[in-house]
């Protein structure tokens, strides 16, 4: 068991608004005071650049920032620090896949394939790569509960049903070829909070086609499940420091090294070349040849003392408790105003992450997160960069409210408590 | 101040000039994919002013109580005069204190309206 209050005693942020009830950390997550210090460390100790200088500052930059690598690389069972790559965000680690090894391996005539439920970032830079080479954008559709259409519910569920796998087989049969070169897919939907059954996917699609690479966004995963790569089986996989109590600025780039050996450099500049000439360029080795120019170095050295935070309170422990929140806020909204309210995703929380979206009576969602918000209730509302998968719902917008280590269940009924204060409010 | 005043939210609940559209005049449809909301406002005019308007659509407390108001404002009023509004009138009309986030569902229908007098 998580003990809350303990927890929100290292985020200076509770002392600051004691009544925050903070339910969007899917957008961000709020940030202990041992990163916010690490930050102010390496600003007022040792702020050097990082890979210059031969002096003791920029030696500390160096070692610290080489760290944090390593510490994300043992966070995910990769297989050395030099599969981790530092973008700014895990948006900017799909678009440098879709630049640096897309344009390498996809001809006209192939597939990309992704899914309806992905956040703009892993959508639109596949949606244009294909369009621009001439090759075929292909969407997995979800069924009415938010999982994945594969043919059934839950691969997970029914892995001793032999009938639903051949059945499940035939259906990604039909979307996986051997012109599929890349499938891009979500490990947690930031809408449904589906957890894809990521492993078992990747099992089937490489039987299908072994030369697939796979790529996972895992933003809305790596805060709050145990990631080891090893055991998921996919070529790449990204995420973002800020959703995982880290700075802004850090986005994670995970994959096979040989990959990231054959990919094609993203951008050029200083750090990630190791000899000009005037007439070619050599370039570093990955994870280096994917750095170019002075990277976020107070960020990339605070983002360890995330990691740290996280590994000491146990990845375990936060999704049993993200689990037992989610679980919590669906029967307490449902059985507190019955029809008027719609929950999106899977009802099974052993297959939901801690994000409950929803629509309230014929409420607007705007209305719905201003009058929250009139109450010190942080929700998120629109289409939350998921504009294909509200289009797939038939809604314009919902509102969503996400759990993190800090929340508890007082926060649940301060929910519920501003929702029964919107309906007094706009009822006609 | 809050935003859901009694005058809003009556607008709101019973919105002005909503509904059908006018006979053999222009109209126009605007909308807000971020937040889904959608005006179709139809318009006729009578020697350069506004005789008659219409609008429909879906959208929150703000951007219909806007567009209640709004068309209320405008009748009788030249395209001269009503070319003339903006944000800040929009705000002035709605009397509440809107964050940045909400003025863009109160200036929808003012989108609309610049439209139809181009």
């Amino acid at each position: 068991m998580l003990n809350i209050q303990e927890v929100k005693k290292r985020f200076s942020i509770f002392q600051n608004q004691p009544d925050l009830v903070y339910l969007d950390s899917t957008a961000t997550s709020l940030k202990p005071k041992s990163v916010v210090d690490k930050i102010r460390e390496y600003y007022e100790e040792y702020s050097a650049n990082v890979f210059r200088g031969i002096y003791p500052m920029s030696e500390k930059a160096t070692m610290e920032f080489e760290e944090t690598r390593t510490i994300v690389s043992g966070f995910i069972n990769a297989n050395s620090s030099n599969e981790i790559v530092f973008t700014r965000n895990a948006t900017e680690s799909l678009n440098l896949l879709a630049y640096s090894l897309g344009r390498k391996i996809l001809e006209s005539g192939d597939e990309i394939v992704t899914t309806i439920m992905e956040h703009h970032s892993n959508f639109v830079p596949w949606q244009v790569l294909t369009s621009e080479v001439g090759a075929v954008f292909k969407i997995i559709d979800i069924d009415e509960e938010g999982y994945l259409n594969l043919g059934i519910n839950n691969i997970k569920d029914q892995k001793s049903n032999i009938k639903n796998i051949n059945q499940k087989l035939k259906v990604l049969d039909q979307i996986i070829t051997k012109k599929t070169k890349i499938l891009a897919l979500t490990y947690v939907s930031n809408v449904l909070g589906t957890i894809n059954p990521i492993k078992e996917i990747v099992t089937q699609v490489k039987k299908i086609n072994p030369k697939i690479i796979v790529i996972i966004d895992a933003a809305q995963a790596a805060p709050h499940l145990k990631i080891d790569v090893k055991d998921l089986g996919a070529d790449f996989i990204v995420f973002s420091s800020h959703k995982m109590l880290g700075p802004t600025g850090v986005g994670v780039l995970w994959g096979k090294e040989k990959l990231l050996k054959e990919m094609y450099p993203f951008m050029y500049g200083g750090d990630m070349i190791s000899e000009v000439y005037i007439d070619k360029t050599i370039y570093k080795d990955p994870p280096h040849k994917f750095e170019a120019g002075t990277p976020a170095i107070g960020e990339i050295i605070a983002f360890k003392e995330a990691i740290k935070f996280l590994n000491e309170v146990g990845m375990e422990k936060i999704s049993e408790h993200e689990k037992k929140l989610t679980r919590i806020a669906i029967d307490r909204l449902t059985s507190t105003f019955g029809g008027e309210i719609k929950i999106y995703g899977p009802r099974n929380v052993d297959d939901h992450n801690g994000i409950v979206s929803f629509s309230f009576g014929k409420y607007h969602s705007h209305d719905i997160s201003q009058i929250l918000a009139d109450n010190g209730i942080c929700v998120r509302a629109g289409h939350h960069c998921a504009m294909p998968l509200h289009t797939r719902l038939k809604l314009p917008a919902t509102v969503r409210a996400s759990f993190y280590i800090y929340n508890d269940e007082k926060d649940v009924e301060k929910l519920v408590e501003g929702l029964k204060k919107v309906k007094k409010i706009l009822k006609a | 101040m809050n935003i859901y005043q009694d005058i809003i939210l009556d607008h709101y609940h019973h919105p002005h000039n909503q509904g059908g559209s006018v006979l053999s005049g222009r109209s126009v449809e605007v909308s807000n994919p971020l937040c889904g909301d959608k005006i179709k406002m139809t318009i006729s005019f009578e020697k350069n002013k506004v005789k008659e308007i219409k609008f429909q659509g879906e959208g929150c407390v703000i951007s219909t109580a806007s567009s209640s108001l709004l068309t209320d404002y405008v009748k009788n009023k030249s395209k001269q005069e009503l070319k003339k509004l903006d944000s800040k009138f929009i705000i002035k009309m709605l009397g509440i204190d809107l964050g940045m986030n909400r003025i863009k569902c109160a200036v929808l229908p003012l989108e609309a309206l610049h439209k139809l007098l181009v």
